[in-house]
C-alpha cells in the first residue's frame, strides 16, 4: 500500500498569534512550528499501517524552504520520503491543487490529511483534494481499518459516530482517535539521524491562481474584566438580568 | 443571479443552524438586489424557511439521501446552485456541511471561506470576515471566482424573521451510485449535542475523577445543556473525545459555557473563544481561564455546583 500524508506547517498550539506588515501578514517572531496536530495523528496511523500491515509512507508539504525542519521532522518519526512543492500556500484549493497533482503522479491507495490546519482552519483541502483525483473521501475520521482494496471508517458527526464502509483510493481528513494522544512519537537520536539521509525532493508548483486570499488580520477586541461574585444567587441574577442568557 | 442556501434538516425537521443560514443569506440576496432560493433534502414543512426570508424552496424528495453521503448530497447542491444560476452559496459549519463544502467548491469551481463571521464587508471585490487560527483572529479574506461558498458559522449571525412566504417546487438532481456506505449510526437520541446546544457545561481536572461527573450531568439537565471536558479529561479517559473542547478537539459557539475546575489552558481558550458568555468556577483565582471569562466564582466545585444545581432547579421552576 501506498500511503501520502499531507503535511501543514503550522504555530504551536501555545503561540501568541500576532501579524507584521500592517497586518498583512502573521508575524513568525518568537514563533515555533510544528506538524499540524491532526496530520499529526494522521501520520501516526500511517506508521501503524507501515509496521503491522506493511505499506510505503510518503509525506507532503506545500511551502517555502522554511517548512523542510518539519518534513524532516516527518521523516524521523519513520516516513520514507518527503516532498516539498516549493510554492506559497496561499488558499485551501491551490493547496488541493498542487497535491492533487503530486497525488496523481505517485499513484496513492491511501491519502491522510487533517481535519484542518490549527492555522487557517479551512477545513477543505482534504475534501477538493479528493473530489480532484476522483478518490472517496471521509472527513473528521477518528478510525481507519484497511484490508485490501476496502476501507472501514468511523468518522465523527454531530453528536456521535458513523461508520463508513468504502474503497481505496481514499482521502480522509483526520482528527485525534485515528490514533491516542499517547501513540504519538518523539523522534529519536536515530530517527533524526536517519532522517537526514532520507529523500527530501523539491518540486515545482503547478502554475494556477488563488480563489480566495487573506487581504488584512485583526484580533479580538480584548474583553472586560471578569465580575466575580460570592455566591451562586448573585450569579443566576446576573446572568438571567445581565447577561439575559438563561 | 441569485443567492442560494443549503437547509440542513434531521428525520424530516430542519435544525436551528438551517433557520441561521438562511437569514444571513436572505441579508446577502438584499444586499446583491437578488432574490434567495433554498435547498432541502428530504425534510418537511418547508414553509418555515420563508419566514426567515426564503423566497423559494427546492424540495429534493430521494430515498437515496436518507442517509448522508458527501458526494451526493454535493452533487444535489451544486445542481440546484446552477439551476438558479446562483453566485453566492451559502451553508453551516455542522459536521455534515463542513464534509460536503469543499466538494461543492469543486464542482461549481468556486471560492470557498469556511467559519465566516459577519455579512460580506464588501460586495466588489467580495471581501469577507472569518475567523482563523482557532478563534485566536480574524482575516478579512477576497473571494477572486465569480461564485463564492461562504460557511456561517454557528451563532455568528443569529435568527431574523421577514414576512415573506416562500414558494415551494420539487427538485429532481441527477446522482451517481455512491461508494461509501454507512454501516451504522451511534447517536445518543436523548442528549443535546455539543454543536447544537446554546449552553455547554464543561469541566476539567478540577473534578477529579469521572466518578464526579454526576453533579456536571445534572446541571446539564436542567439547563437543557451539552456536557463538554477539557483535553487532559478525554486523554485520560474519563469522559469521551467527542466530549473534548479546545484547539484539537471541538470549537463551541454556545451563548452560555460554563467551565467547571477548568484552568484555561490557551489551547482550550481557543476552542471557547466564540462562545457569547462564559463563566468560571475554580479554586485557584489565578486560573487564567478568570482572565478569559465573563462571571466568575472562586471556590470548590463540589460545593457550588450542588448550591447551583438546586438553585437553578429552583429558578426553572420560576421562570418556566
Amino acid at each position: 500500500m501506498k500511503i501520502l500524508v499531507c503535511i501543514s506547517h503550522v504555530p504551536d498550539t501555545t503561540s501568541k498569534i500576532n501579524f507584521a506588515d500592517n497586518d498583512t501578514k502573521f508575524d513568525t517572531n518568537g514563533v515555533n512550528f510544528v506538524i499540524n496536530p491532526n496530520d499529526e495523528f494522521g501520520l501516526t496511523r500511517a506508521m501503524w499501517f507501515k509496521e503491522k500491515q506493511g505499506a510505503s509512507v510518503h509525506v507532503v508539504n506545500v511551502g517555502g524552504p522554511e517548512t523542510e525542519p518539519t518534513l524532516r521532522k516527518a521523516l524521523a518519526i519513520g516516513a520514507d520520503e518527503a516532498i516539498r512543492i516549493d510554492t506559497p500556500a496561499t488558499d485551501g484549493y491551490s493547496v488541493a491543487l498542487q497535491l492533487a497533482d503530486v497525488a496523481q503522479q505517485g499513484g496513492y491507495d491511501l491519502i491522510i490529511g487533517g481535519r484542518e490546519s490549527i492555522d487557517y482552519n479551512g477545513g477543505m483541502v482534504p475534501g477538493m483534494l479528493a473530489k480532484m483525483i476522483g478518490a472517496n473521501f471521509v472527513n473528521t475520521c477518528i478510525s481507519l481499518e484497511i484490508e485490501g482494496s476496502s476501507a472501514t471508517a468511523i468518522r465523527e458527526i454531530d453528536g456521535g459516530k458513523e461508520t463508513l464502509q468504502t474503497t481505496l483510493p481514499l482521502v480522509i481528513g483526520g482528527q485525534k482517535g485515528l490514533v491516542e494522544e499517547s501513540d504519538l512519537r518523539i523522534p529519536n537520536m536515530r530517527g533524526i539521524m536517519q532522517a537526514r539521509s532520507k529523500p527530501l525532493h523539491v518540486k515545482q508548483g503547478v502554475e494556477q491562481s488563488p480563489r480566495s486570499q487573506a487581504t488584512t488580520f485583526e484580533k479580538p477586541a480584548p474583553r472586560g474584566a471578569v465580575k466575580l461574585v460570592d455566591n451562586v444567587d448573585e450569579l443566576i441574577d446576573l446572568l438571567h438580568n445581565e447577561a439575559k442568557v438563561i | 443571479m441569485s443567492v442560494l442556501v443549503y437547509t440542513e434538516s434531521e428525520n424530516g425537521s430542519f435544525k436551528k443552524t438551517a433557520f441561521e443560514v438562511v437569514s444571513y443569506a436572505k441579508a446577502i440576496a438584499t444586499e446583491l438586489g437578488t432574490t434567495l432560493t433554498a435547498v432541502s433534502i428530504n425534510a418537511s414543512n418547508t414553509s418555515q424557511l420563508g419566514v426567515y426570508g426564503a423566497d423559494k424552496v427546492l424540495e429534493i424528495t430521494n430515498d437515496s439521501l436518507a442517509n448522508f453521503d458527501s458526494q451526493a448530497y454535493a452533487d444535489a447542491i451544486s445542481q440546484a446552485a446552477t439551476s438558479q444560476d446562483a453566485t453566492v452559496v451559502v451553508l453551516s459549519q455542522t459536521a455534515n456541511a463542513k464534509f460536503m463544502a469543499p466538494l461543492v467548491a469543486v464542482n461549481l469551481e468556486a471560492g470557498y471561506v469556511s467559519n465566516v463571521v459577519a455579512l460580506p464587508q464588501s460586495i466588489t471585490p467580495f471581501k469577507i470576515k472569518h475567523s482563523v487560527y482557532t478563534n485566536k483572529a480574524f482575516s478579512l479574506t477576497q473571494i477572486n471566482t465569480p461564485v463564492k461558498i461562504i460557511g456561517l458559522g454557528k451563532n455568528a449571525y443569529g435568527l431574523h424573521e421577514t414576512s415573506a412566504a416562500a414558494v415551494s417546487e420539487a427538485f429532481s438532481p441527477t446522482l451517481q451510485q455512491s461508494n461509501t456506505k454507512v454501516i451504522s449510526v451511534d447517536k445518543a437520541t436523548d442528549k443535546v449535542t455539543i454543536a447544537d446546544a446554546e449552553v455547554v457545561v464543561s469541566a476539567g481536572r478540577g473534578l477529579k475523577g469521572p466518578e464526579n461527573w454526576g453533579m456536571i450531568e445534572e446541571m446539564a439537565t436542567i439547563l437543557g445543556a451539552a456536557t463538554a471536558c477539557s483535553k487532559p479529561v478525554s486523554d485520560m479517559g474519563w469522559r469521551s473525545h467527542g466530549e473534548h473542547v479546545g484547539q484539537t478537539g471541538k470549537p463551541v459557539a454556545a451563548t452560555l459555557y460554563i467551565a467547571i475546575g477548568i484552568s484555561g489552558a490557551i489551547q482550550h481558550l481557543a476552542g471557547i473563544n466564540s462562545s457569547k458568555i462564559k463563566v468560571v468556577i475554580n479554586t485557584d483565582p489565578e486560573a487564567p481561564f478568570f482572565k478569559a471569562a465573563d462571571y466568575g466564582i472562586v471556590g470548590d466545585a463540589f460545593e457550588i455546583v450542588p448550591q447551583l444545581n438546586e438553585k437553578l432547579k429552583a429558578f426553572k421552576a420560576q421562570n418556566a
